[in-house]
């Protein structure tokens, strides 16, 4: 393949810097954001794809990440892109975080950030071709300093090579650095990629295991305190009056500053700050607050679901279908509140001087996280610096449109005129908002003897992530927010239905809400596969044969689920009490089909095996991709059996993880990975795994018990 | 008050109360052993006391006085803590990696205690430390491909 540079316009910069050559892209924006599908063809108006890497005299090759490495292996995929085009020695790759800056904006959303499960394909062009670039400039320098034609040259492992001779990349990367960039680079076919689709083992296992892998937590320097803030228990609460005495005499604590999100105590380390906060006699303003009760929520959000909202999806008359019916399903479904708590609390720490703003921390967002502060402080965004660290998981928390825990960390820097690390507990973590939004589903589906649909009336009832951030304008059209009714409007199913009526209600709380690992798929998969699974029940079908039917022009669904079944043995007899429950679902690109193996003793569920088959296109990392999807089992699993954030009083009842409950190593299944062999266009990985886990688990809890679950968590409800 | 970490008496001007996880990473300055919940339900602190697996969150600092504390950082130095290491990492168990140095911690501290476990100890002995990426999976083969390695 080859890709004319010149007309992308890129090529800003081949500069000699401190460490040797560095190639640097830049390509004209011109961006809708979350416009995914449109962006990765080359032939569109494209955005702004850039890459870095560095080749020093030493011959490590380091590889910049536009991306934040927080699990989803993008230390180890982003590099392997490069050294294929390269031909570089694996073993001479480090990597590092870009920081923020124009340059790495993501090549589909217009910002700097990493979400949506798009890191590998959104970048799958742009750091081939710094790869290849940099190889085109390493050859040039060769050819030069033998004087002889380019054609005459090879690359192998981190050296150009002519006969006998050889020069390694370092040795060239001064050298190569002068040079006129070229104005096309060809990229390899894929029979010549010896990285692109291999198993390969994580570059950042080394320094994660033995303790040195820096995370936010884990900035220290001279003069940097630590704060923890006492926010308002209540969302929407605001601070009355606080008596801070007794925190100022706490050994260790410096100062007690006021910020908009509540009373900060600075300290010399966690320690005090933690037992100073304690000391601070607040009062807060409870009034104006949102004192909801989950329990009549639930009644609210139920009695909404019982009317039509804003219409997402329409066709035919669902009225006359669901006369024409043979069976009719009707039913309901709740799914709560659920907070991601990634393992390492959140934090962030800031030091502010006459330079500018400098911020450590573990962003999924640096563009707008660099925009609020900058903002904040009052500076250019230039002024601000992010030092992205490792992330302790993401899972959407932190990326936050709103930026609130480095806004935070910043305006306790200001007022208390130190530079401070801000930490969060893990109390502070559950009850800080910014959750997975409340659903509530009801569905009215009309069915022929054969378990077709003819009519599908289904209303969504649910806070809209996207109101109020400043993806709003792309993402909201005509009072729909696509990630509220995603899974459920654009559904094979609904689509392929005669007459059908999808419509929204979008709630509106002061209970902040944000996308939580597979955002809208996370609760609309598991209504749609559950409601698949009543419709065969009803009309007697087998679940896998009935979804083979409605799916038959979907060939990648078709394949996940022929390849799940294969290796699950569907139809073979299970030891006695395990029974079996499949779920398919595509989302963020890929296709997945989950077939869970259960077991249900007095109320106990168990959950012995998860056989997954994924098709997400052109596989990078194959290694990589299981990894994911035994991430997505274990992370699925543990809301559909454990998770919820519920209110009393407008007071988030759980605080830590003995009442937020999550999955623990004695409850994972065995997770069976299956890949269906593909060329398609790249998809996610890191979410798509998700979706189909809960509906798998309680389409098979329905085949041992005959009750369906229709709430989650599951909790108790089979006691 | 003074501690033995790794090896090293170090003197520490902390209070009483101060729990070890804090007196290790903000006063010792040792950063391997993380924080996740302060209430010994994710075992991200776990350290070593006299070799028995603790949560520093909630062991008071005043508890370690002339025990010996071991922390992730002094691993590498370990036979057992080396082949844990070794198998975590041809394994590929790592992903946001926070929650591993707790891991690698109680994981060490079973397999000196039962060289070679079968898949209930080690949920035993593992169930107390969430990994929310979850690498459990991994994480149970790593122990058994470690337990081989040592026999
Ligand atoms: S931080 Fe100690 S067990 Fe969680
Ligand atoms: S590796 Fe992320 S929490 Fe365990």
């Amino acid at each position: 393949m080859t890709i004319n540079i010149a007309r992308r316009g890129f090529i800003k910069s081949s500069v000699w810097g401190a460490t040797g050559l560095i190639v640097a892209f830049s390509i004209p924006l011109g961006t809708r954001f979350m416009q995914v599908a449109a962006a990765a063809e080359a032939d569109k108006p494209l955005p702004a794809p850039n890459a870095f890497l560095r080749i020093s005299k030493d011959n490590t090759i380091t590889v910049i990440l536009a991306h934040s490495e927080m699990g989803q292996g993008v230390w180890t995929t982003l590099p392997m892109l490069l050294a294929d085009e390269l031909d570089a020695d694996w073993k001479t790759i480090q990597v590092e975080h870009a920081p923020a800056a124009p340059t790495y904006i993501h090549t589909a959303y217009g910002i700097q950030i990493t979400g949506g499960s798009t890191s590998t394909w959104s970048e799958f062009d742009r750091y081939r071709q710094a790869g290849a670039l940099a190889r085109a400039l390493l050859l040039q320098a060769a050819a030069n300093t033998w004087q002889v034609p380019v054609s005459a040259l090879r690359t192998e492992n981190g050296h150009v090579l002519h006969g006998k001779q050889s020069l390694s990349y370092g040795q060239l990367a001064e050298a190569a650095a002068g040079l006129p960039t070229p104005k096309q680079v060809t990229l390899k076919t894929p029979a010549q990629w010896k990285f692109i689709g291999k198993a390969t083992r994580r570059l950042d296992s080394a320094e994660k295991i033995n303790g040195t892998a820096q995370f936010g937590q884990d900035i220290q320097f001279a003069g940097l305190k630590t704060a923890m803030v006492a926010r308002a228990p209540v969302f929407g609460a605001s601070l009355k009056s606080v008596d801070d005495r007794a925190a100022l005499k706490v050994k260790g604590v410096i100062k007690v500053v006021k910020v908009p999100t509540g009373v900060a105590v600075i300290a010399e380390h966690y320690w005090a700050a933690k037992q100073g906060r304690e000391a601070l006699i607040l009062d807060w303003n409870i009034a104006d607050a949102d004192k909801i009760e989950s329990a009549t929520l639930v009644q609210q959000y139920q009695q909404l679901a019982a009317t039509r909202g804003v219409v997402a999806a329409n066709a035919g008359d669902t009225t006359t279908g669901l006369t024409q019916a043979k069976h009719t399903i009707s039913a309901e479904y709740v799914l709560p509140y659920l907070s991601h708590a990634p393992m390492e609390p959140l934090n962030c720490a800031v030091k502010i001087t006459d330079a500018g703003c400098e911020i450590w921390t573990g962003t999924q967002m640096q563009t707008t996280d660099q925009a609020a502060a900058a903002k904040i402080c009052g500076i250019a965004p230039e002024k601000v610096t992010i030092h992205t660290q490792f992330l302790g998981g993401g899972f959407g928390r932190r990326a936050n449109p709103r930026a609130d825990f480095v806004s935070e960390a910043v305006q306790v820097a200001l007022a208390a005129n130190l530079p401070v690390k801000t930490v969060w507990s893990r109390e502070d973590d559950i009850h800080g908002g910014f959750y997975r939004p409340m659903f509530v589903h009801r569905a009215e589906i009309g069915i022929d003897s054969n378990g077709h649909p003819l009519a599908w009336q289904h209303t969504l009832v649910g806070q809209s992530i996207m109101k109020g951030t400043p993806f709003e304008a792309f993402m909201i059209k005509e009072g729909v927010d696509a990630t509220s009714v995603e899974g459920v409007a654009d559904s094979p199913y609904v689509k392929a239905t005669a007459h059908h009526h999808v419509s929204l209600h979008s709630v509106e709380s002061k209970v902040p809400v944000l996308w939580w690992r597979s955002v809208g798929h996370s609760h609309s998969a598991f209504v749609m596969e559950s409601l698949i699974d009543e419709m065969a029940h009803a009309s007697k079908q087998d679940p896998l044969a009935l979804r083979r039917r409605l799916l038959k022009d979907h060939p990648r669904h078709l394949a996940t689920l022929n390849l799940a079944a294969e290796k699950a043995q569907w139809g073979k007899p299970l030891p006695a009490g395990v029974f079996r429950g499949i779920a398919v679902h595509e989302s963020f690109g890929s296709y997945v089909t989950q077939i869970a193996e259960v077991s249900v003793n007095q109320g106990e569920v168990k959950v012995h095996r998860m056989i997954t088959a994924i098709d997400c296109g052109l596989v990078v990392n194959p290694e990589g991709v299981r990894s994911q999807m035994e991430s997505c089992v274990s992370f699925g699993l543990g809301a559909a059996l454990k998770s919820e954030i519920s209110f009393k009083q407008g007071r988030v009842e759980q605080s830590n993880f003995h009442n937020y409950q999550v999955l623990r190593l004695n409850e994972m299944p065995i997770v069976e990975v299956h890949l269906v062999p593909s060329t398609a266009k790249l998809g996610g990985v890191g979410e798509p795994g998700l979706p189909p886990v809960a509906p798998a688990v309680t389409n098979a809890i329905f085949a041992a018990t005959g009750k369906r679950i229709r709430s989650l968590p599951i909790g108790e409800q089979l006691a | 008050m003074q501690l033995s970490i790794n090896g090293k008496m170090t003197e520490l001007d902390i209070p009483e109360d101060m729990p070890l996880l804090w007196a290790i990473r903000d006063i010792a300055g040792l950063n391997g052993t993380k924080f996740g919940c302060g209430m010994a339900q994710c075992g991200a602190c776990t350290v070593h006391l006299d070799g028995q697996a603790v949560r520093a969150c909630m062991t008071p600092a005043s508890v370690a006085v002339g025990k010996k504390i071991t922390t992730i950082e002094a691993m590498q130095d370990d036979r057992v803590g080396q082949a844990i290491q070794a198998a975590w990492q041809s394994i590929d168990v790592v992903q946001c990696g926070y929650c591993q140095s707790g891991q690698i911690m109680s994981a060490t501290a079973l397999l000196k205690q039962n060289p070679n476990p079968n898949d209930a100890e080690i949920d035993a002995a593992m169930s107390g430390n969430i990994c929310r990426c979850g690498t459990y999976q991994r994480i149970r083969s790593a122990i058994h491909s470690a337990a081989k390695s040592l026999a």
